[in-house]
């Protein structure tokens, strides 16, 4: 199964297993989205559960508040990262914070998907990686899977825990490989990293598409004698501290790595909290590898803003084994 | 005549002169189906095609003068072109050159908008400018059908209301947004009734029919110009193509009326009546496409030309002041 597969394939077993699960979002319906997410499920679930919204972001996170309210699980899709922008008001004043403004009584079981990222030759403003905003926003959970078997396992925990989730969905990986699974994979438990790959020299902290970069360094420090441990984080909000923290207590060094730019992004936080929690067992400085603190560049450079496998690894030799 | 001698520089368009429109409608197509040809070549990415909407874009434009602003969508994409803005320029845009960006005092026109509705109260806060500075400018701002569902469409046009601002709202009502149709975008039964509601003139015309939204834009320039403020003008078209090159409207919408429509196309009908009148002749005609033909040709060779950008362009034009970005590296580079 692909990513887009697996994530149809959660959708689809959350919608029989619930019937209050209602999907919004633009092209969603007759299309099943511009990626094809949500395929074939308007006509498995007709279209007072697979709803097609006229082009209003704002309004559909709205109306999932709304929803909410009457005791339906509305699961919203955004087409593109940026074109969460005009729901921004909705996803932080309403959404994040109307548990606490309702005094902890009414939950927001809601999913908001958000496919995320470059790396996929898109117009301009269809490749950011906002997901720090939300991050920062208390009140909102942020996810992001890396493989399709997670996107599967997650999507379905997203859908059925009661706080507002924001799933990143890195959209480089959509299509990029398949995962061949028997039996579906366990609902995921909500908070735990994932040890990706198990080594003792360094500690790489990823998530989303870059974990495939990731992973691909670690491949080629493998080579040069270099054991990298690669961490993928999978909840970006709340962070897995005792995953990360015993991760460096084992390697002593730590890297993060994310496409999202670099000032006040996930990083930063993993950082802070390793330099809260875990200072003396670091060897040496951590090291950020991240996308630049500029808009994400016309596709023709986005390979340049990328880190990619090559530099990471050499970064990753220079900083932590001069 | 050899080809260069045939290089055509972009026509100028005059709404009392049917011809020039017609030129500006044969421009505007070629330059779109060199894009496509471009794009199926791999020569450019995913490109936004407007075939069968040259009447609205040649037809607005025809009704500003130069010191009006546009405020287009990916979908007007080509139309800077028509102020000079080169072709190669225009499509490299969708190679992801960040050497297509321009300044936008350069043509008057704003950079194409991208997230939907979110430029028109750019236009807004532009005209406005413009007439408290004591100028009679105008703004002219397209948008879709599906970006009328936007609240920030509700916004700009409110407020221009409000102030009076200087601004032509053209709504290219192509009936469809991606996949939906304008039926599942409002329940109003024309984009146009909303004008009621901001206080402001509306008017709906035939988007095929180039002299009708010239007249109408022309109305509303000048009820702009004089300090009437904003109109709200419905453009009834369709959107002949799919929505961009990566787009498979057979998922969606039947042939058959995508055969109707595409009979109706703007170009054709216009060239057939100005040589029943006189105005054009086959031959002329003729000519005058072959020429815009190898200009574009031309063009899409200088666009293979063109530098490619290198990793010095990352941080370029950020800010204007110079600052120390965090870099990919983790080390610090300048901007
Ligand atoms: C804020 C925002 N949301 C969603 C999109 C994705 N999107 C791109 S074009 C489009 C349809 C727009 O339809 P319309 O306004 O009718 O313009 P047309 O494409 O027909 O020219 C959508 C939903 C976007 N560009 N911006
Ligand atoms: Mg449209």
């Amino acid at each position: 199964m692909t990513m887009v597969e697996s994530l149809n394939a959660a959708l689809d077993a959350e919608m029989t297993a619930d019937d209050r699960v209602v999907l919004l979002g633009e092209d969603i319906g007759t299309t099943g989205g511009v990626f094809r997410v949500t395929a074939d499920l308007l006509k498995r679930y007709g279209s007072l559960r697979v709803i097609d919204m006229p082009v209003s972001e704002a309004g559909t996170v709205g109306m999932a508040v709304g929803m909410c309210l009457a005791g339906l699980v509305p699961v919203v899709e955004i087409q593109f990262d940026s074109f969460a922008y005009p729901a921004f008001q909705q996803l932080v004043s309403h959404l994040a914070r109307y548990r606490w403004r309702t005094g902890g009584s009414v939950s927001m079981q809601a999913v908001v998907r958000l496919p995320f990222g470059g790396g996929i030759r898109a117009p301009e403003l269809h490749s950011d990686s906002p997901e720090a905003l939300f991050c920062h926003m208390p009140g909102l959970k942020v996810v992001c899977p890396s493989n399709p078997l997670d996107a599967y396992s997650m999507l379905r925990w997203a859908i059925r825990h009661p706080d507002p989730v924001v799933f990143m969905e890195p959209k480089r990986l959509y299509r990029l490989n398949r995962a061949w699974f028997n039996t579906m994979p366990e609902i995921w438990d909500g908070w735990s990293a994932a040890i990706a790959r198990q080594g003792s020299d360094a500690t790489v902290v990823s998530y989303g598409a870059s974990m495939h970069e990731s992973l691909a360094a670690a491949e080629l420090l493998e080579q040069d004698g270099i054991s990298v441990e690669v961490v993928d984080l999978r909840s970006l909000w709340p962070l897995d501290k005792s995953a990360i923290i015993g991760s460096v207590q084992r390697t002593h060094r730590l890297v993060v790595v994310h496409e999202a730019p670099r000032s006040c992004g996930v990083g930063a936080e993993v950082v802070a909290m390793v330099a809260e929690q875990a200072f003396e067992s670091l060897r040496s400085p951590v090291v950020r590898i991240t996308g630049l603190d500029t808009p994400f560049p016309m596709f023709s450079l986005e390979k340049e803003y990328i880190p990619s496998s090559e530099l990471i690894a050499s970064i990753i030799r220079k900083a932590l084994f001069k | 005549m050899n080809s260069t001698e045939q290089l055509l520089s972009y026509p100028r368009l005059d709404p009392l002169d049917p011809v020039s429109l017609w030129r500006g409608m044969v421009w505007l197509r070629s330059y779109d189906e060199r894009a496509v040809a471009l794009q199926r070549q791999g020569r450019i990415g995913t490109y936004a095609t407007f075939w069968g909407e040259e009447a609205v874009q040649v037809g607005a434009l025809s009704a500003i003068r130069h010191s009006d602003w546009m405020f287009p969508t990916y979908r007007e994409n080509g139309i800077v072109t028509l102020r000079g803005l080169p072709l190669e320029r225009a499509w490299s845009y969708f190679r992801g050159d960040p050497g297509a960006l321009f300044d936008p005092r350069e043509y008057g026109c704003a950079p194409q908008s991208v997230p939907l509705a979110s430029h028109l109260s750019h236009a807004v806060g532009w005209a406005w400018s413009r007439m408290v500075g004591g100028h009679d400018d105008v703004a002219l701002a397209f948008f879709g059908d599906g970006a009328t569902s936007e609240g920030e469409a509700h916004e700009a046009l409110n407020v221009a209301g409000v102030m009076k601002a200087p601004v032509v709202f053209l709504c290219v009502n192509n009936q469809w947004a991606i996949s939906t149709p304008v039926s599942r975008q409002t329940a109003a039964k024309q984009l146009v009734d909303k004008a009621i509601g901001y206080g402001i003139p509306g008017e709906r015309v035939d988007g095929f029919d180039v002299i009708e939204v010239a007249e109408s834009l022309g109305r509303a320039v000048e009820r702009a110009r004089n300090g009437n403020g904003p109109s709200f003008i419905e453009a009834f078209c369709y959107r002949i193509g799919p929505h961009a090159t990566a787009d498979d409207p057979s998922l969606y919408r039947s042939s058959v009326d995508e055969e109707h429509w595409r009979s109706m196309e703007p170009i054709g009908r216009m060239e057939e009546s100005l040589i029943r009148e006189g105005l054009l002749s086959y031959s002329q005609a003729k000519a005058y496409k072959e020429a815009v033909r190898t200009t574009m040709l031309e063009a899409a060779r200088r666009l293979d030309r063109l530098p490619r950008p290198d990793r010095s362009w990352l941080g370029k034009g950020t800010f204007a002041s110079e600052v120390f970005i965090g870099g990919l590296t983790g080390e610090e580079v300048l901007s």
